[in-house]
């Protein structure tokens, strides 16, 4: 199967069904993608675009949903998070608790996709950011066919929510056994000792990362943990009961309220009495240029620093 | 012709805005009074179609109350037209209240969330344009306050609105010219707002925001002429009208009266 780009396969799924579903609206606030030119075309009814305006494009996706829509909001992932972060609080995520609403929020270049663009374009925050809110579904998917599976989701069940997309195109890992949407986490590999729980970009250095150290002879689980909010606690315990480690890896600020915090919540709220280890980016900015693995060893997530730390993590075990 | 006195009934709501200060003085009370008649207009003077009995009737016109702290005045009415008890009033900002000192939307009759500033006029241009794609001839009115318009949002939300000829969209301004710290002209005027609005393609007037007949006729206008822009009245008001010591001083935002004074001016009201 040909990979394609996370935002080319949900906006098809848009596309398609915006002829018999006369509810759904797509907001954009100026950014566009191959897919998305055939919505304005097909149906200008129900697309506009609010121009660079994030602010708006909030406030006025709040208003369409408080009229029935089903909301699709989208713009560069750092900018649809932070630009407008109180919009999405206030008229979202809080008045949401009482009125029914369903926006979705497609936030493209999670991470270092964006990797010549520098730091107002990379994203490292969002996840920390968007799992605070509560009301909020996190949804950060690690392939297109996951994107593509996470529309119907989106439709079906109301509340707002925030689409971590990839502006690159990754390869396909759902070619053959789809994503457990229901579960909101899929198990890759089986493993006894330690498990690795990544996100998006992540569960691709993951499964990388796994096959060197099963290779040197170690046991290893590797988890897409690709719904960070809303995902099926009891079957992740189940899950990861056999393990003495747990290592969260994401493209996102390490120690800074993202996935490894989630993973300490968890730990400590259910009893797990598991080790942890939080592999994510080195917090602060940097302006170098390179290429997004380059960048990834930079900071701290590369496969080989990634390595370097399981390894010393390990022998503590 | 008007079934109801609207000057009268104006009285009233200033009368009972104070009785709710006097019980809560967590409430903004300077900020409430400048929108009286406004509210009373809009409620009383056949400008909204509204049902008490079913707040979120699809029949209604939406009335989105973007100065939410400055809304106070809007409690007695509410509870007048039958949207909760009168014996809530009584209640204003104790503990299991649901009407507190900023109102909320658990409140039947308002529509959004309003404590912060700056974000009704955008979520009412969402519902304007939801309207009019669903083919409905409902409006939308939405009160902010002048200090309001320094948010940027308020203005990308003016830029939409014009673009997208919203003429579904009616902005009512509470010009009172004052913010938390002073004069709004002291700080960041918008001088001659009617001029700027325009420029940006809305349809304006202005009215002196305290003659509640005045303010009726024109909102009458405004939604009855369809021109294919979104309009705006600018209501110029006074913060604190009515109470000495209050009305119109640079710090009203956060003045409260004496208790002794509010109980003066209650026993002299009409």
């Amino acid at each position: 199967m040909m990979p394609r780009a996370m935002r080319d396969a949900f906006l098809e799924k848009i596309w398609q069904s915006m002829e018999r579903d006369a509810s759904l609206f797509f907001v954009s606030a100026d950014f566009g993608s191959p897919v998305l030119d055939k919505i304005r075309a097909d149906y200008p009814d129900r697309f506009v675009n609010v121009g660079i305006a994030e602010q708006n494009l909030i406030n006025v996706s709040a208003g369409l949903a408080l009229e029935g829509y089903t909301v699709f909001a989208y713009a560069i992932a750092s900018f649809i998070t932070m630009r407008c972060y109180e919009q999405t609080r206030v008229n979202l995520a809080l008045l949401s608790e009482v009125r029914p609403m369903n926006v979705n929020l497609i936030g493209v270049g999670a991470g270092y996709s964006y990797a010549m663009s520098g730091p107002t374009h990379q994203c490292y925050e969002d996840i920390t950011l968007m799992r605070a809110l509560p009301n909020f579904q996190l949804l950060s998917p690690a392939d297109h066919i996951t994107a593509g599976q996470l529309f119907t989701q989106c439709v079906s069940q109301s509340g707002p929510k925030y689409l971590r997309f990839d502006a690159q195109t990754l390869p396909v890992l759902y070619a053959e056994e789809l994503p457990d949407g229901q579960a909101g986490f899929h198990v890759h590999r089986t493993g006894r000792r330690i498990c690795l729980i990544a996100t998006g970009y992540m569960v691709h250095t993951a499964l990388e990362v796994a096959g060197q150290l099963v290779a040197a002879g170690q046991s290893v689980g590797v988890i897409d943990l690709f719904n960070l909010t809303h995902c099926d606690l009891d079957k992740l315990e189940k899950t990861l009961s056999p393990y003495a480690g747990l290592i969260s890896l994401e493209e996102g600020f390490r120690g800074r309220g993202g996935l490894d915090a989630l993973l300490v919540e968890l730990t400590t709220q259910r009893d797990w009495g598991k080790k942890l280890l939080g592999l994510g980016v080195e917090p602060g900015y940097r302006f170098e240029l390179g290429s997004r693995t380059e960048l990834h060893e930079q900071v701290g997530i590369g496969v080989q620093s990634a390595l370097q730390r399981i390894r010393d993590f390990t022998r503590t075990l | 012709m008007n079934p109801i006195n609207l000057h009268d009934k104006a009285q009233w709501v200033w009368r009972e805005t104070l009785a709710i200060h006097r019980h809560a003085p967590e409430t903004r009370l300077a900020s409430a009074l400048s929108a009286i008649e406004v509210c009373v207009a809009l409620y009383y003077g056949g400008i909204l179609r509204h049902n008490p009995s079913d707040p979120l009737d699809e029949a209604r016109d939406r009335c989105i109350i973007s100065k939410g702290h400055g809304s106070i005045c809007l409690y007695p009415i509410l509870a007048d037209l039958g949207y909760f008890s009168p014996d809530a009033l009584q209640h204003v900002c104790e503990a299991g209240s649901f009407l507190g000192g900023i109102p909320d939307p658990i409140i039947p009759g308002y529509e959004t969330v309003n404590g912060s500033l700056g974000h009704g006029l955008g979520v009412a241009a969402g519902i304007a344009l939801a309207l009019k794609t669903k083919g409905s001839d409902r409006h939308v009115f939405v009160i902010v306050g002048d200090g309001e318009l320094h948010e940027g949002a308020c203005w990308e939300a003016i830029m939409f609105a014009a673009h997208h000829h919203l003429d579904n969209l009616h902005l009512i301004v509470d010009n009172n010219r004052i913010s938390m710290l002073g004069h709004t002209d002291d700080i960041v005027s918008h001088d001659d707002l009617s001029m700027r609005l325009s420029a940006f393609g809305w349809c304006c007037d202005t009215v002196d925001g305290h003659d509640v007949e005045a303010v009726q006729t024109i909102l009458w206008q405004q939604k009855s002429h369809v021109v294919g822009q979104p309009t705006a009245l600018i209501a110029n008001t006074l913060k604190g009208r009515g109470v000495p010591g209050l009305e119109n001083a640079p710090l009203s935002h956060i003045l409260n009266p004496k208790p002794v004074v509010l109980d003066e001016l209650l026993e002299k009201a009409p």
